[in-house]
């Protein structure tokens, strides 16, 4: 820093005029960056785009020169001739809704509820963003312990013996009350980051001209909270696309079981196992594939908007 | 805030002052600590029951039912399912993914965030965009063919036994780097405009190539987004659970969150068992956490708060 300091007078005196890279920052450069793209190219972008690829073809996965156009059969098999396909589509939708319309909007009241200055804060703050720590297997086998009918501290509280995973109308609840659980504390550490961004001088002109404190949240606070919504939502989206482990501990480990299949679920089903349909999973991919962009473009919109002036 | 603001005429009578306005903020608080207090301590009624049915022998819960006051109490679900499951050994293998792959992700990132923040190139928001939206393609949608690209690449025998990228620790290292890098380098990206270009225009002055001023003007600058970054990812890395199920074919591989799934039912066969396993594999999550929670949540802020 003390070397620093005084060429930084004579930088700002003489105006920084544009340079040309040397060879050595040249080369430091592509390699600095190009390792890192490589990377994020192979093993990433690749299989990424690669999924759209062998979502057109059939091939059973054994040797590369089985691979065999199929046109579009595999979307056409996985609408009409797949049954899990349609219940798994069913409750992606439920999930998002669920997620949309409970935890997230209970972590934002939550958020709410503690930006304002109160005593203990950082208590609740920890208590209700812990599960959000542990991995979604753990959090699995925690809630097993909960659900399970003869040992399960749910029955044993109820007096009743409800099957809560095995029963296929009742198990995807169970499973998103897990999920809620986990998703409640990281909307509410994510939207309190950006309530404490806001400038308080809006709330209190705000409370000057007679707003209570909805009218202030509503009209003022929430507006102004425009990016941290678009994330919240972008979360939420690409939280219940991606739902997976949760659902597979829940699930006994075996893949997908009636009343909770899941996309996510059904990809893996298709690939590991011994009949794998690399066309089936790979269409099914692509489904999630174009359902995750619209999120992702709206992330992107959203963050790098501002950076093009 | 209230003795800040409080007019110099209410100076001569504090006592009153403090009795009229002290009912009125904390008479509504209490509904709120009452409201907070439930909501939180209802938050951690799963994590509670997990510890309560683990500290339990298995005895004393068959023979009494779960929802029972203990007979006793004891640490030895917690010893049993650490002898008998190999946790050790997975244990171990988590820390051989772990480390290797937030330092990697660390350092590519902060290559990539150093060559876009700091030099004007066309292609740098587009470069930024592949990196960020790399990060938030769910991995489902990269497994089938990632699975069989790992099976195609070949690694020397000293590096895999099986030969192949396909069921090596090394194979779930590079997927956590490459996969991982999108989001710090987003942030670090953001961090790293905040640096006043003065300094590294006056280290050009001072002659400075570009990696020595990476190495010594950029990553020291960026420590403290390097802390919430890698406790952030650590725990992110560590709990992963996907990839070492996808890409590692045998048991003995796993990272411990993955081989948790593989233990049910194999050493863990009952409720108390399943509790200390899962609780035990969550302890390193739970004092990180406790230990650098505000580097933990500003990581996970640092990105939206920018937003």
């Amino acid at each position: 820093m003390s070397s620093v300091r005084p060429s930084r007078r004579s930088s700002s005196r003489a105006h920084p005029r544009p340079r040309r890279l040397g060879p050595g920052d040249r080369l430091f450069l592509t390699v600095a960056v190009g390792i890192p793209l490589l990377a994020l190219l192979v093993f990433v972008w690749l299989p990424a785009l690669s999924s759209i690829g062998l979502s057109f073809t059939g091939w059973d996965g054994l040797t590369l020169s089985d691979i065999h156009w199929a046109g579009l059969d595999n979307y056409h098999q996985i609408l009409t001739n797949y049954p899990p396909f349609w219940p798994a589509v069913r409750h992606n939708v439920v999930w998002l809704l669920f997620t949309a319309l409970l935890p997230t909007p209970f972590g934002v009241f939550l958020a709410y509820q503690l930006d304002r200055k109160i005593r203990f804060s950082r208590v609740y703050q920890t208590a209700i963003f812990m599960p959000m720590v542990l991995s979604l297997a753990v959090v699995g086998f925690i809630w097993e312990i909960i659900y399970n009918p003869d040992t399960g501290l749910l029955d044993g509280a109820l007096g009743r013996h409800i099957d809560w995973l095995g029963d296929p109308h009742l198990n995807l609840w169970a499973v998103l009350v897990a999920s809620g659980w986990r998703h409640t504390g990281y909307i509410m550490i994510l939207y309190l980051a950006g309530l404490k961004g806001v400038d308080p001088a809006l709330k209190e002109a705000a409370a000057l001209d007679g707003a209570n404190g909805r009218q202030t949240f509503m009209r003022v606070v929430l507006p102004a909270l425009k990016p941290v919504n678009i994330i919240v939502l972008v979360v939420t989206v690409m939280e219940s696309l991606r739902a997976f482990d949760i659902v597979y501990v829940l699930g006994g480990g075996t893949g997908s079981k009636p009343g909770m299949e899941l996309l996510s679920l059904l990809i893996t089903d298709n690939i590991i196992g011994e009949s794998s349909h690399i066309g089936y999973g790979s269409a099914l991919a692509v489904l999630l594939l174009l359902v995750s962009l619209a999120a992702i473009g709206a992330f992107l919109v959203q963050t790098f908007r501002k950076e093009d002036q | 805030m209230t003795v800040t603001a409080t007019p110099p005429a209410h100076r001569s009578r504090p006592a009153l002052t403090r009795t009229a306005s002290a009912p009125r903020g904390p008479r509504r608080q209490t509904g709120r600590h009452i409201m907070l207090g439930g909501i939180a301590l209802l938050w951690l009624v799963p994590l509670l029951w997990a510890v309560y049915t683990s500290l339990r022998p298995y005895a004393d819960t068959t023979q009494h039912g779960y929802l029972s006051w203990p007979h006793s109490i004891g640490l030895q679900n917690f010893s049993d399912a650490w002898s008998q499951s190999g946790m050790p050994h997975f244990f171990w293998n988590s820390v051989l993914i772990t480390i290797p792959a937030v330092l990697g992700t660390l350092l590519f990132a902060a290559a990539v965030a150093f060559f876009v923040s700091r030099f004007d190139f066309r292609w740098n928001v587009v470069l930024l965009m592949l990196f960020t939206a790399g990060n938030l393609l769910p991995a489902q949608v990269l497994i089938t063919p990632l699975f069989r690209l790992y099976l195609l690449i070949p690694l020397p025998s000293w590096m895999s036994d099986s030969l192949l990228v396909y069921n090596s620790l090394w194979g779930i290292i590079f997927i956590h780097i490459a996969y991982q890098c999108g989001f710090c380098t987003f942030v670090l990206s953001n961090y790293m405009r905040t640096i006043p270009k003065e300094i590294f225009e006056a280290a050009v002055v001072d002659g400075a190539p570009a990696w020595r001023q990476f190495l010594q003007i950029v990553l020291p600058l960026c420590r403290p987004a390097f802390a919430a970054l890698a406790t952030l990812e650590s725990i992110w890395i560590y709990n992963d659970f996907f990839w070492s199920l996808a890409l590692i074919e045998t048991g003995d591989k796993r990272p411990v969150t993955s081989a948790l799934a593989n233990l049910q039912g194999q050493y863990f066969t009952n409720p108390n068992l399943i509790a200390a396993g899962a609780l035990m594999t969550a302890i390193p999550t739970l004092l990180v956490y406790f230990a650098l929670q505000r580097q933990f949540i500003s990581g996970l802020t640092i990105g939206s708060g920018k937003g």
